[in-house]
């Protein structure tokens, strides 16, 4: 079947089976391998990509369920030369060993800091209320859908931490 | 995933039609697709409703709050008056799954998920719930995750929602459209079905029947309401045993008392004849374990699942305490506002 997807600003039609997941069609037929097939199952978020700016498991949704939504992967966030913040971050706190993870948990964070700026509460939120403070408690348990099995995570949860503070606080200038 | 016909719905009526015809609905399809990819479901016509209209917003009515079919969990537990008015359904919708899957998982599709039976999800392995007749290994066998209540000799999977238990506690009712266009309401007690002798057969649905909304009611202000789910790890995994609750206190008493539990019944199991023990009594710890013996005076363990007898009375128990104040609130127990 005919399939057009916004990925990255770009259109793209392809021709293809409806059994195509999302992730599959990215990464077989646009041939944007960043984002990475784990388990398949939505368990481990290797595939973690945007859809209208909300985080999702790409292995879980068909090509022709995402027709029509903006679709952002870790191709659309910066590129060798010009990393964006979070990926500046990961760098710069070894928040990775192998790699293969990666893509995910930073389009995973991205969304993540997102909701936070909107004020969604979590599992481990004291109050519903409330704003949003990110502790460490808190992302662990926000990223909870993003497995590393180098197990990098302290380096990971400081990445995200330390944008979280600039996000919060370009989010309250946006604000003044 | 066997080969299917994809049709995107444009509305409410084509959907209908197409389920009454035997086609599968799919919306955020984040436990059908996964179903799919193991052969557990292969439906031969897949019919995606994520984009009919009408059916993805939560509105006020005078009763309490109408949530569209197609709310995402995400949506669902950071609306500000959800949050306010019923917390206990936003810690339970907190409560379960990952941040991605509750991007995509909807209202009506966390109701009707199937069960996480590691039986019923390998195609290789007997399940009277996917091939009726064929057997029950699950008895005898991996049973840690099953259910201790509402089983038969048939099936003893545990119903796998954290939402729907917390739905059940707040006496929700599924708005259910037949192909024919007609709406009916049904209580969640009565849309789900106890195995015994058809495990196949898992809500009272009809064919062609859509739940395209839940209605919540509205709960006093000044009540408090939780949800404890303990599980085998901190964060994305099904419950082993979960407790929702709500109370409120007048007088030193328990003006009002109910209570839901998950990750033990066949479905999300509500025990009215423990929230009447409950009600209108001063709390005690003889009274609360005397609701406890009440809950599971009908559960029937295996070996692998009987820990989750004294796992629930504890956990029940303690819900209990923080929701009547004889034990600080901890993370997950709230007060009730006024949402507007």
């Amino acid at each position: 079947m005919q399939i057009t997807l916004t990925v990255n600003g770009e259109t793209r039609d392809m021709d293809l089976d409806p059994r195509v997941t999302l992730l599959d069609a990215l990464r077989d037929h646009l041939r944007l391998t960043g984002s990475k097939k784990g388990c398949d199952h939505g368990q481990c978020g290797a595939c973690t990509v945007l859809m209208d700016g909300r985080r999702v498991n790409a292995c879980l949704v068909l090509a022709a369920m995402a027709e029509g939504a903006e679709i952002t992967t870790v191709e659309g966030l910066g590129r060798p030369g010009s990393l964006n913040p979070l990926q500046q971050e990961f760098v710069a706190c070894d928040g990775f060993q192998c790699g293969y993870c990666t893509p995910g948990q930073i389009m995973s964070a991205t969304g993540m800091l997102a909701e936070a700026r909107d004020g969604w509460p979590s599992h481990v939120s004291e109050s519903l209320a409330g704003p949003v403070a990110l502790t460490d408690g808190e992302i662990a348990e926000r990223m909870s859908g993003n497995l590393c099995r180098c197990a990098a995570y302290p380096g990971i949860r400081q990445a995200i931490s330390n944008c979280a503070g600039t996000s919060a606080e370009a989010a309250k200038e946006a604000a003044e | 995933m066997k080969p299917f016909e994809y049709i995107r719905a444009e509305g409410i009526d084509e959907a209908g039609t197409a389920a009454a015809g035997g086609a599968t609905l799919i919306a955020g399809g984040t436990n059908l697709l996964d179903l799919m990819k193991l052969q557990v479901a292969a439906p031969g016509t897949l019919v995606d409703i994520g984009h009919v209209p009408g059916l993805g917003d939560i509105e006020e009515t005078a009763e309490g709050l109408r949530i569209g079919a197609l709310v995402t969990n995400s949506a669902l537990a950071a609306d500000p008056r959800v949050r306010k008015g019923w917390p206990v359904l936003s810690r339970a919708i907190l409560s379960g799954a990952s941040g991605q899957i509750r991007n995509r998982a909807t209202t009506a599709g966390n109701l009707l998920q199937r069960t996480r039976c590691p039986y019923f999800q390998d195609p290789a392995s007997p399940c009277n719930k996917r091939e009726p007749g064929s057997g029950c290994p699950a008895k005898g066998g991996v049973s840690r995750m099953t259910a201790i209540l509402g089983t038969s000799e048939n099936c003893i999977a545990a119903h796998p929602s954290d939402m729907a238990v917390a739905m059940t506690l707040l006496e929700a009712e599924a708005e259910i459209r037949a192909a024919a266009g007609t709406v009916r309401h049904l209580p969640l007690g009565d849309l789900y079905r106890v195995p015994g002798d058809q495990p196949d057969e898992e809500t009272t649905l009809q064919p062609g029947e859509i739940i395209t909304a839940v209605h919540v009611p509205h709960v006093p202000a000044g009540s408090v309401q939780a949800y404890r789910k303990v599980r085998d790890r901190a964060s994305y995994a099904f419950a082993l045993v979960s407790v929702a609750g709500i109370v409120r206190m007048e007088e030193g008493r328990m003006a009002e008392a109910r209570l839901a539990f998950g990750g033990v019944g066949t479905k999300p199991w509500h025990d009215a004849e423990a929230d009447a023990l409950l009600t209108g009594r001063r709390p005690s710890e003889a009274l609360f374990g005397e609701a406890a013996q009440l809950v599971l005076a009908g559960a029937r363990t295996e070996e692998g699942n009987a820990f989750k007898v004294p796992l629930l009375s504890r956990t029940m128990k303690a819900v209990l305490r923080e929701l009547t104040g004889a034990a600080p609130a901890s993370p997950g127990t709230d007060r009730t506002e006024a949402y507007a």
